[in-house]
């Protein structure tokens, strides 16, 4: 902050100066041009670049000069985990999906070192899409196995750039892997965060569908229809949950770097549970405000960033949100820290929601009328399986045990026994409250259950010539009479 | 003189590799036109000729340096074969830990190969004739609109170190030659003649050259990533360079033979 200033200060004197010798000191003006024109940046010492893989990214900047910085990568073509008990083989920057992150500033001089295992079956190259220039580096980085192509460029234009294999069939290359992030800061950098991160999506077409076991091979029929087994953050389903998920502290600023590598699918990038303070929109240099989900094409980036208020799980995804649930496209982003219920105050109190109307309206009718036909005990037995399979099976359970502290069981239950008639007010009316079933307190609510008389009849009698109950009979008469 | 001197070895060398190994063995291959990935409408032709039914192997290369001292890895000249020229071997004239005499040799850069080839009075192969008779599977001289073909094909180039396996381990194409697709890539006389620059996305702009594979616009058969992804490969080769996963096998002319 203090910094800031001080430039603050040390600007408006300078442009001071500059007014007032405007026509003694022109040179002035020109040294203030060529400041900003990268090309013509002056660039200091030499460095090798910091790379890291997924989910990290090297250290800021800062105020550092330009300079000339060395980046080595490395292709490597190897077998890892796609998902559980499925394997891929990935061809990869760096060993990574996404590829090591490179950070470098406007006005650096890359020297790019790109060199391609010996192991590899085919050739491969770089296009970053920070180049200026033909290609954006991938004639000039085109490799075979068991070499090294040295290039070189000068970042021109700050920003969060994609950067991925072009090499013939350019597509393939791509949905094995082959694809990671470049980020061009600013001059002075970025302004400060809490925490960074680095998010690429990508989508995977198998042989095999979505879990099918084993190694699987590419498919080229799947990736030219576009029909994704797997869309996923980081190379993999999982790549960012359980120990790997993301985490921050209440109180902290995350940014994140998301990328999406493609090759075909455009990414509806959401945080859920949270709201994006700020996005860099497609990586450059205009920023949104208050944004829910972003887009992002294929081959194209964004910066977002939040402020974490409350502590939870944030669910990273692709909005096309079968992707998400279907196809692996699922992140966590775990907040700890103290609870604020400012912001967020949870749930505070869960009741019973009882407008007594159906909405289909179709059992209430059914019910206004007379008696239909009293069914056998076999069809009654045979109908109350069903209904009871449709509405009382997935809390009472399939064996009438309930479910404890929550449903009560309804085999060999003195409650339902003692007292039939209560048994149908239940089923018609429904039930809140504490009760004591076979020794145990349960304090919940069933809801109204909206079917016919006949049905109540059929679904009680089911119940009672059930496991262990006293095989009483229920007839719809005996229901209609419950009001 | 000199040239005299080295086709006496090389004669010497063929009689004496002919009574040792397999690459004896060639099949007939009859000549047709075919449209290759690069072509646009025009056939290209492709006369008779014999093709290797194997790629030359680890055991065979062994016996070529044995006589030709200037192809062992420590004699050999920088401007033919680069650092990776023999990289697995132990030294000048045994193989390296785990490799089998009856694999591919790999690891060898054109200039090396197109002399084996020479001195058993063969050649490589052009792109074309290799293409030509690669283009086979079990049954159909041309399969390459069978998904199956397509499939096998990209599955090994995902199948890490098939360099290892021994020859004759896949199948037997319709011309009767083993091993086209499986083990290694295969050097060709011209294997730079049709260029893919590592920038695939170019349109072709009139010079002969998928530079560009996805050259969309020069290639006849978009789906055939197996051939884009070869024609790529043979782009980025230079002829000294030898590679872990690049073999080779040797063709010869019909007339020749019968002489």
């Amino acid at each position: 902050m203090k910094n800031s200033k001080k430039t603050k200060k040390g600007l408006i004197v300078g442009f001071f100066f500059a007014a007032l010798f405007a026509g003694l000191f022109s040179s002035c003006e020109k040294a203030v041009a060529a400041k900003e024109d990268p090309e013509s940046m002056k660039v200091y010492g030499e460095s090798e670049a910091e790379m890291t893989a997924p989910p990290f990214v090297p250290r800021p900047v800062g105020k550092r000069a330009a300079t000339k910085l060395i980046v080595n990568m490395e292709v490597i073509e190897k077998e890892m985990e796609m998902s559980d008990g499925v394997t891929y083989v990935y061809w990869t920057f760096d060993g990574t999906v996404p590829g090591s992150f490179i950070r470098t500033r406007v006005g650096d001089e890359i020297e790019f070192h790109f060199k391609n295992h010996p192991d590899s079956k085919l050739p491969h190259n770089i296009d970053l899409h920070a180049v200026t220039g033909p290609g954006g580096g991938a004639e000039s980085s085109f490799v075979a196995p068991g070499h090294e192509s040295v290039f070189t460029f000068k970042t021109m234009n700050p920003g969060l750039y994609v950067y991925h294999c072009a090499t013939a069939p350019v597509g393939m290359h791509i949905a094995n892997g082959m694809y990671g992030l470049i980020l061009v800061e600013p001059e002075g950098g970025l302004p400060p965060v809490d925490k960074e991160y680095y998010v690429m999506q990508g989508d995977f077409y198998t042989e095999g569908e979505n879990g099918e076991r084993g190694l699987q091979a590419f498919s080229m029929e799947k990736a030219v229809n576009e029909d994704a087994d797997y869309v996923v953050f980081n190379g993999k389903v999982g790549g960012l949950t359980g120990d790997n998920a993301l985490t921050a502290k209440v109180g902290e600023t995350v940014r994140l770097y998301v990328g999406n590598g493609g090759p075909n699918l455009v990414s509806s990038f959401h945080v859920i549970g949270e709201i994006f303070d700020k996005v860099y929109v497609e990586g450059g240099a205009m920023i949104n405000e208050n944004v829910q989900t972003t887009l992002i094409p294929a081959g194209g980036a964004a910066i977002v960033e939040f402020k974490v208020e409350v502590p939870g799980n944030l669910v990273l995804v692709d909005h096309s949100i079968f992707r998400a649930f279907n196809k692996g496209a699922l992140g966590i982003l775990k907040v700890e820290g103290e609870e604020n219920p400012k912001v967020f105050g949870g749930k505070i109190e869960e009741k019973v929601y009882n407008p007594g109307t159906s909405v289909s309206g179709v059992t209430e009718e059914a019910t206004e009328g007379g008696l239909s036909a009293e069914m056998s005990m076999a069809e009654k037995m045979e109908r109350g399986k069903q209904v009871y399979t449709q509405n009382c099976l997935a809390c009472h359970q399939a064996t009438g045990a309930g479910i404890p502290n929550a449903f009560p069981p309804l085999a060999s239950s003195d409650y339902l026994n003692k007292d039939v008639h209560r048994a149908i007010e239940v089923v018609k009316f429904g039930l809140t409250g504490e009760i004591q079933v076979n020794g145990n307190v349960y304090n919940s609510a069933m809801p109204k259950q909206n079917i016919s008389d006949e049905d109540v009849a059929a679904v009680l009698t089911y119940v009672y010539n059930n496991w262990g109950n006293n095989k009483s009979e229920v007839t719809q008469e005996m229901v209609k009479k419950v009001k | 003189m000199k040239t005299l001197i080295r086709l006496a070895v090389c004669i010497a060398v063929m009689i004496q590799s002919q009574a040792y190994s397999q690459s004896g063995s060639m099949v007939e291959v009859k000549g047709g036109e075919f449209i290759p990935l690069y072509g646009t409408k025009t056939e290209v032709p492709v006369g008779d000729f014999l093709m290797d039914v194997y790629p030359v192997t680890n055991a065979e290369f062994q016996q070529f340096v044995e006589s030709n001292p200037r192809w062992r890895k420590s004699q050999v000249k920088k401007l033919f074969a680069d650092d990776n020229y023999l990289r697995n071997w132990k030294d000048d004239l045994s193989l390296g830990e785990g490799m089998l005499p009856n694999s591919p040799v790999t690891n060898v850069s054109w200039y090396a190969a197109k002399n084996y080839c020479e001195c058993q009075g063969k050649r490589l192969p052009t792109v074309d004739e290799w293409e030509y008779v690669a283009m086979a599977n079990e049954k159909q001289p041309d399969a390459r609109t069978e998904k199956t073909y397509n499939q096998f094909i990209l599955s090994w180039y995902e199948t890490p170190d098939t360099y290892k396996k021994t020859i004759g381990n896949t199948f037997k194409n319709y011309w009767g030659v083993y091993d086209l697709h499986g083990l290694v890539w295969e050097w060709t006389s011209d294997f730079n003649s049709v260029m893919i620059g590592g920038e695939s996305r170019k349109d072709s702009t009139g010079d002969n050259n998928l530079f560009c594979g996805a050259a969309a616009v020069g290639a006849t058969d978009l789906m055939n990533y197996a051939a884009f992804m070869r024609y790529a490969f043979r782009g980025s080769m230079k002829a000294q360079y030898s590679v872990k996963n690049l073999g080779f096998r040797c063709v010869q002319d019909v007339e020749k033979s019968e002489l």
